[in-house]
């Protein structure tokens, strides 16, 4: 039974949507930075041979994160919805609800993307600053976080794209958002127009906010760049 | 210098010994090191790569915890200091590390900032600071510039001013020119030169380049295979033509032909200041009635000390005196040989 709703209710159908789905990967995003970043921080630093190498919290550490990582985002909403969300926000239901299997998936993820972005920073500069007797937590803000600067921002850029897609199934859990949009009028009403619109928009957002971040990133970058 | 005359030692090394762990058990990159800086001298640390060197370096500049022996500045055992106690100890060392160390994403007046921030300096103290050591180094024109936008040895000399920033005692090159090529090379030596002239910061350069070990240092330590093997002035050292830093330094005696059969006596010499090489073989040519002819050697600079190392034939009667009037009044050294004539003359 195929339907196809008229173009001028398409636009009320996918302006809420949108909003929507700017809130659960906005506020999302910006949790798993809060807390991504440090996680990175602690895995890089802990790590053998790092500024504070603890090798036990290191593994710990990598476990959990690789744990974390190998749960599918679907599971992971379930599994949160009554240890995590209900106990957090009140109700397991809505946006609101959505955005705490949102962050709490996506801090592993970034977690990783700090952790070889802070690799990347030369040896030689954080010892140099070892030897004008910084303490480690200026080394990690001044030179690790400092010097990875560029990188750490595309990092949260990825995360915020893989978002846009994870929030997709917040529809679970009555998220709502174009993804949901998108499997309800596509998958369950065969109404291809509202599904091929969702994407369309779904796929510009990907866009705009990669380049959105790309674009931060390479204006804080002081290096040079090479052009071929 | 003036600080010299008080022999004031600033660094002590005592009987350092590191290994590290290897396939086949450890490996002693120094094994006893026993070293002093006199205050205000620019000490050159040589050898070839694999003799303890870096290690040395990384155990001043304190990135390297020696397994014993100590390590004094000022007085102060540095290798049994606790965490805190060791960042302060640090700031009494200035380091200008092996290869590129500067915080990219930093201009270069933040870079020379990093150490006043680290000690805590406020604000308007730290900017004019930062100004004056790029005034020392140079390059106050590239405050605003990033390390991407400088030059190898614009780069250097931004790393030398950092390494000052903190005031230290003590100012560690490890290797400061390897990456440069000899014009920038004489410029990042200017800038230590003008550290220890200005600041009276005392200099150690770890280095395997003897340009660097000609131009600037006073001292000169050899390390050897985790051993210091000769150690003391650099004009004294030369003086000894055996020693390894003669050889190193001052210009060949060519060996290759053997020596021409038509002198008397065959000698080396060597020369330190402007009067000995300027007048002094002149004289005793006329003074004896010799025939003075060098086969070999030449001249070169140690700082702003002219030093020759000839190998000289003579011809004439009275070489023999000749060459003791050499020895003796232009405090020469030389290693005599026997001409082919031999016990004839």
């Amino acid at each position: 039974m195929k339907q196809t709703t008229p173009w001028s209710d398409v636009f009320d159908l996918l302006h809420p949507a949108l909003g929507q789905t700017l809130y659960m990967v906005g506020v999302a995003t910006l949790f798993a930075t809060a807390l991504g970043i440090p996680l990175g921080v602690l895995l890089h630093v802990s790590a053998p041979g790092g500024l504070r190498p603890v090798p036990v919290l290191h593994r710990i550490l990598g476990t959990v994160v690789d744990f974390g990582r190998s749960l599918p985002f679907i599971v992971l909403i379930v599994l949160l919805q009554q240890v995590v969300t209900r106990p957090l926000i009140g109700t397991s239901i809505g946006p609101t609800a959505a955005i705490v299997p949102l962050a709490i998936g996506a801090v592993p993820f970034l977690g990783r993307l700090v952790q070889s972005a802070l690799r990347e920073v030369d040896a030689n500069v954080v010892e140099a600053a070892v030897t004008t007797g910084a303490t480690r937590a200026r080394i990690v803000r001044s030179v690790l976080l400092g010097e990875s600067a560029p990188a750490l921002v595309s990092a949260v850029g990825v995360t915020a794209v893989t978002l846009v897609g994870f929030s997709a199934m917040a529809g679970v859990v009555g998220g709502e958002g174009l993804g949901d949009l998108a499997i309800r009028y596509g998958y369950q009403r065969y109404d291809d127009r509202v599904l091929w619109s969702t994407v369309i928009v779904l796929g510009a957002l990907a866009m705009i906010i990669q380049l959105l971040f790309d674009v931060t990133s390479r204006l804080i970058d002081r290096r040079r760049r090479v052009t071929a | 210098m003036a600080a010299r005359a008080v022999e004031h030692k600033v660094i002590t090394v005592d009987n350092l010994v590191k290994s590290f762990p290897a396939r086949g058990g450890a490996v002693r990159a120094l094994d006893g090191v026993t070293l002093e800086v006199q205050a205000g001298a620019v000490c050159g640390v040589v050898g070839p790569s694999g003799s303890g060197k870096s290690t040395l370096a990384r155990c001043i500049a304190l990135l390297e915890r020696p397994d014993s022996g100590a390590i004094r500045v000022d007085g102060t055992d540095l290798v049994t200091l606790d965490d805190a106690r060791l960042r302060a100890a640090r700031r009494q060392i200035g380091v200008v590390p092996q290869g590129d160390s500067l915080l990219r994403q930093r201009t270069a007046a933040g870079n020379v900032a990093l150490p006043l921030e680290t000690a805590g300096v406020d604000g308007p103290t730290r900017r004019r600071r930062v100004g004056e050591l790029l005034d020392l180094v140079g390059l106050t024109d590239k405050a605003a510039s990033y390390p991407d936008q400088l030059s190898g040895g614009q780069r250097q000399r931004i790393a030398v001013a950092r390494a000052l920033a903190a005031s230290p005692s003590v100012l560690l090159a490890d290797e400061p020119t390897s990456a440069l090529d000899p014009e920038t090379t004489g410029s990042v030596l200017t800038v230590l030169d003008r550290a220890r002239a200005e600041l009276g910061v005392t200099v150690v350069v770890v280095t395997h380049d003897m340009a660097v070990v000609r131009r600037i240092c006073d001292d000169v330590a050899v390390l050897d295979g985790g051993r210091i093997v000769e150690n003391g002035r650099l004009l004294d050292l030369v003086s000894d033509v055996d020693s390894r830093t003669a050889n190193a330094l001052l210009p060949a005696l060519d060996q290759a032909d053997g020596i021409p059969a038509n002198h008397d006596r065959v000698a080396d010499v060597v020369l330190v200041g402007f009067a000995a090489v300027g007048a002094l073989l002149p004289e005793a040519s006329n003074r004896f009635g010799v025939d003075l002819a060098v086969l070999g050697g030449g001249l070169t600079r140690l700082g702003e000390t002219p030093v020759a190392r000839f190998r000289l034939g003579l011809t004439g009667e009275r070489a023999d005196s000749a060459l003791e009037w050499i020895s003796e009044a232009g405090a020469l050294v030389r290693r005599a040989q026997k001409g082919p004539q031999g016990v004839a003359a």
